[in-house]
């Protein structure tokens, strides 16, 4: 095994503010070819500024060099593995970001008249038909910016159904295991959440779910395969109970990269689902967004998506408003349009059997790796799992190392670390997600580096202690940073 | 399939290892009756050569910005876009890397996001600003419920020239809040907000007033009179900018007596994109910092003392607080506000003073030229509304066929206003295009 790492040049810089002089110029703009009033005939002088006081001043080659000496300093995809897991950091087509920028889509303004944007309207029709037949759920909204915004969507979708049967009700029930999104966005929809635990084998405890269930529960907002890695086998059971009591299955789709193409939420009862386009549907993360997060409802609950929706009328596209139980608008267009290019572009180029290659590769990635770390790492759970598998720091932190040193020194041999501290069920938790796309040495590279951290642990802990001392920067401290807020740069 | 990187040979390698016979197997979890074996309405793999053809022919479908003139404002703005943003964004080191929820190897995407930070509140006036939220619409939705936390009270108070799509999402977020929205109309003769109405909607209830500036009538709204009405009672202003290059030129809001800026960046070197990704941009007092929505970039240091940076603050946030989080984001729209602030660096301290008296030159021209036509008669920035006599649905069907995207129709938002048109103009447009468009309204608006 060769070593991954080198010492390459790393350049520092400032911040572009301590490089700004006066009299620097990065734009070009035409002159202007309209009469030059001055401006204060025009607006009162009151509501004028004089200047932009701290704006940089820098040439176009500064800037340039600024940007790509940051970029040196992050790790990111094409690179290498990003095993984080739940954040399914899967390869980004080059060509997905090819044809989201043809002028044609991109330079396309939301207002336009229906009849001038009928190509960017047939995009999104067709994304959500797509969809559609993925998810096995007919109703689709492409507006939501994110997941978390998705969510939120769908749980307005759950209480303006339960409205329609004339009482909200009080209660969402969420898995300890879930992302902390599920119950903030439950509690912006008007409701009291109850977290439901999770049994031993890591799935939702059955006999607890039954417990809690009651016609004062608006639904269960369930992740599955859940944040384990975990399929939630008694799923049906599960729609049952909770349909049982009138209430709705709710899905947290992020984690459908294992899903896709195998089998389909809309046939295991699931009345409402949130995707990742950022996630499955391989739209780049972009340092943190943008994502999108369109949501999959039954035909029940079609009636109260958000307003605009993209319907077909005599093979012309159309919005159409007149929706008077929606939930109303999340955004103010059509949601993040240049993700759904991507998306689109996506299943286009995979077609259902490339998709269904995709979820069966990145399950075995998964397994792969869990088959040759099991020895090294405390499993949290013995249960089969699917796209993501969760060790603990259990066997390490007897030697006095924890997740997160672990995860910094995997830094220093040129790995970008696993999701650590997630789920909140798992104590020390190491979640790693390989994703379909890393090839067989890049896994074995991954696997040895792990056992080295291992090793590490044991012979020379402080070797991941002090780690990382290859990067940028050193371990920062973090506990300085939310005492005494340093938020912004400013002129001392 | 190119996007996955076994052999046949690897993969049993690998089922051998897990100790398996078939892929299948690793699929026993799921019913055997829940696993698709039927072959879905999906189309055969499309090559990439057919891909290119294919959503180059749905260009051809649209009326773009490259081929048409455009007089289309109302929250998407055509403003120009230097070439170095997009060699930028597209370095593979900025758009395929996550949230840097590990800061040593995310120094780029965190400096950059620092940066960002600082350039928002410069811009805006403000002391602090988050990591950007989804858009301009909900970030004046998250305003308002910060509002309520900073005030603990249940009334905000909103102009009628707000986005009318930010006050339908607004209204979708606060829909189960508890929230009481009271409308303050404008003037009919100015365009801007009334102030009677305002004191008589402002009580000592009031967690916030909600105001545009320039609204959504285009016209510039004095925001100092508004604040201060606020603050006597108490509550805070939020203002609201959805031509963020307007700052460039007009009074920060932070020095107008604002408590929070929300609005939208698309304008700072975001293409119109058929409505996203956009950027909602987010900016406070230092007092409220841990009552903001969003992520933060933070500056600390490292066992050694040298700078760097760490997203902070995050105990306001989901993933700590769950259901008592100040916000339910997750993540930001982080390239997007990387755009902003390659923009406002390549732009800087003259360049956008620059485009922006270029908007309100270009502006003003036009409205000389259609001065019989004009409905209000406050100063606007780059927008302002004229009557039309004809329908302008009609009027911007017949503009299409001339090459120019008209203006907006404000019947679809203004019922009683069925007539008249929201025109956007922007240094893009040329004096030609502005002739143009003024000769073509005039023959058709006699």
């Amino acid at each position: 095994m060769t070593k991954r790492t080198v010492n390459a040049i790393v350049l520092d810089e400032p911040l572009i503010f301590e490089e700004s002089a006066a009299g620097k110029k990065a734009y070009s703009l035409a002159p202007l070819d309209v009469d030059d009033i001055n401006v204060t005939d025009l607006i009162d002088e009151s509501l004028l500024r004089s200047d932009i006081p701290g704006f940089p001043e820098v040439s176009e080659v500064d800037l340039v060099r600024h940007y790509t000496r940051l970029s040196s300093w992050n790790y990111h995809v094409d690179l290498g593995l990003y095993p984080l897991g739940s954040c399914t950091m899967k390869y980004n087509p080059k060509i997905n970001e090819r044809v989201a920028r043809i002028p044609g889509l991109a330079a396309v303004h939301p207002l336009a008249d229906d009849v001038l944007v009928q190509g960017n309207l047939e995009i999104l029709f067709r994304l959500q038909r797509l969809l559609a037949e993925l998810t096995g759920l007919p109703g689709i909204t492409l507006q939501p910016a994110a997941g978390s915004q998705g969510e939120l969507t769908g749980i307005l979708m759950v209480r303006a159904y339960h409205t329609s049967q004339h009482n909200p009700r009080r209660f969402v029930l969420i898995p300890d295991s879930a992302h902390g999104t599920n119950p903030a966005s439950a509690t912006i929809a008007g409701y009291e959440v109850q977290a439901i635990p999770s049994d031993d084998k890591g799935r939702i405890d059955l006999a607890m779910l039954a417990q809690r269930l009651s016609p004062d529960v608006a639904c269960l907002m369930l992740t599955n395969p859940n944040t384990l890695g975990i399929f939630e086998s008694q799923i049906e059971e599960i729609s049952r109970l909770v349909h049982d009591v009138g209430a709705l299955m709710y899905m947290d789709g992020a984690n459908f990269n294992a899903l896709v193409g195998q089998t389909r939420p809309g046939d295991m009862g699931v009345d409402i689902l949130h995707l990742n386009l950022h996630k499955t549907f391989s739209t780049p993360h972009g340092g943190g967004g943008p994502g999108s997060g369109p949501v999959a409802c039954h035909s029940k609950l079609v009636s109260f998506l958000p307003v605009p929706r993209v319907e077909e009328r005599d093979g012309a596209y159309a919005l159409d408003w007149d929706h008077p139980d929606s939930v109303g608008k999340v955004h103010a267009f059509f949601g993040n349009f240049g993700m759904a290019v991507r998306a689109l572009a996506y299943i286009l180029s995979c077609g259902q059997e490339g998709l269904r290659e995709i979820s069966e590769t990145a399950v075995l990635n998964a397994n792969y790796i869990r088959a040759r770390l099991k020895d090294y790492y405390h499993l949290a759970y013995q249960t089969p799992s699917m796209h993501e598998v969760v060790f603990s720091d259990r066997v390490q932190s007897a030697y006095g190392v924890k997740t997160l040193d672990i995860a910094k020194g995997l830094i220093d041999q040129g790995f970008h670390p696993p999701t650590v501290y997630f789920p909140l069920i798992v104590h020390g938790a190491l979640m790693i997600e390989p994703t379909e796309s890393p090839s067989k040495s890049e896994l074995d590279a991954f696997v040895e580096a792990m056992i080295e951290a291992h090793r590490q642990s044991q012979s020379d802990p402080d070797t991941l202690t002090s780690a990382p001392r290859h990067s940028k920067v050193g371990r920062l401290d973090e506990t300085r940073a939310a005492r005494t807020p340093i938020l912004r740069w400013s002129e001392e | 399939m190119r996007y996955v990187s076994l052999t046949p040979e690897e993969r049993r390698q690998m089922l051998e290892a897990i100790g398996v016979d078939r892929v299948e197997d690793l699929f026993q979890c799921i019913p055997d009756h829940l696993r698709l074996r039927q072959s879905l309405d999906v189309p055969e793999p499309m090559a990439e050569n057919v891909l290119l053809r294919y959503l180059a022919s749905l260009a051809q479908k649209n009326a773009s910005t490259d081929r048409h003139s455009c007089f289309l404002g109302a929250g998407a703005y055509n403003h120009f876009v230097p070439t170095v943003i997009d060699s930028i964004i597209s370095r593979s080191e900025f758009y395929t890397a996550y949230t840097p929820y590990q800061p040593e190897i995310s120094q780029g995407t965190l400096q950059a996001l620092f940066e960002y930070q600082t350039l928002v509140c410069q811009l805006t006036g403000m002391d602090v600003a988050n990591a950007s939220l989804y858009d301009g619409s909900s970030a004046v939705a998250e305003a308002v419920l910060m509002a309520m936390r900073v005030t603990r009270r249940k009334r905000v108070v909103v102009s009628s020239a707000l986005h009318p799509y930010y006050r339908r999402v607004l209204e979708t977020y606060v829909a189960h809040s508890g929230l009481q929205i009271v409308t303050v109309p404008f003037s009919a003769r100015t365009g801007r907000l009334d102030l009677t109405a305002l004191d008589e909607a402002l009580g000592d209830d009031s967690a916030a007033t909600v105001v545009q500036s320039p609204n959504f009538l285009g016209v510039i709204e004095d925001l100092q009179p508004l604040s201060s009405r606020s603050k006597s009672k108490g509550a805070l202003t939020i203002a609201v900018v959805t031509d963020a290059v307007s700052l460039g030129l007009l009074r920060a809001p932070g020095e107008l007596g604002a408590d929070i800026v929300a609005g939208e960046g698309q304008a700072l070197g975001i293409p119109l994109g058929f409505g996203g990704p956009y950027l909602g941009l987010f900016a406070t007092r230092d007092d409220f910092k841990r009552q903001m929505p969003g992520r933060l970039a933070g500056q600390t240091v490292d066992g050694e003392g040298r700078r760097g940076f760490v997203l902070t603050l995050s105990t306001r946030e989901q993933h700590i607080r769950r259901e008592k989080a100040t916000s339910n984001i997750c993540t930001n729209q982080g390239l997007c506000a990387l755009m902003a602030a390659v923009f406002m660096t390549c732009l800087g301290r003259v360049g956008l003073r620059e485009m922006a008296e270029q908007n309100v030159k270009k502006a003003a021209y036009l409205r000389r030229l259609l001065a019989s036509h004009l409905v209000f008669d406050a100063p606007c920035f780059n927008e302002f509304v004229v009557r039309c006599t004809g329908d302008p649905v009609e009027l911007n069907r017949r503009l299409a066929q001339r090459g120019i995207i008209g203006g907006l129709p404000l019947g679809r938002f203004f019922p009683e206003r069925m007539n008249e048109m929201l025109i956007c103009v922007t240094e893009q447009n040329t004096r030609a295009e502005i002739d143009d468009f003024a000769r073509f309204f005039l023959e058709n608006n006699a």
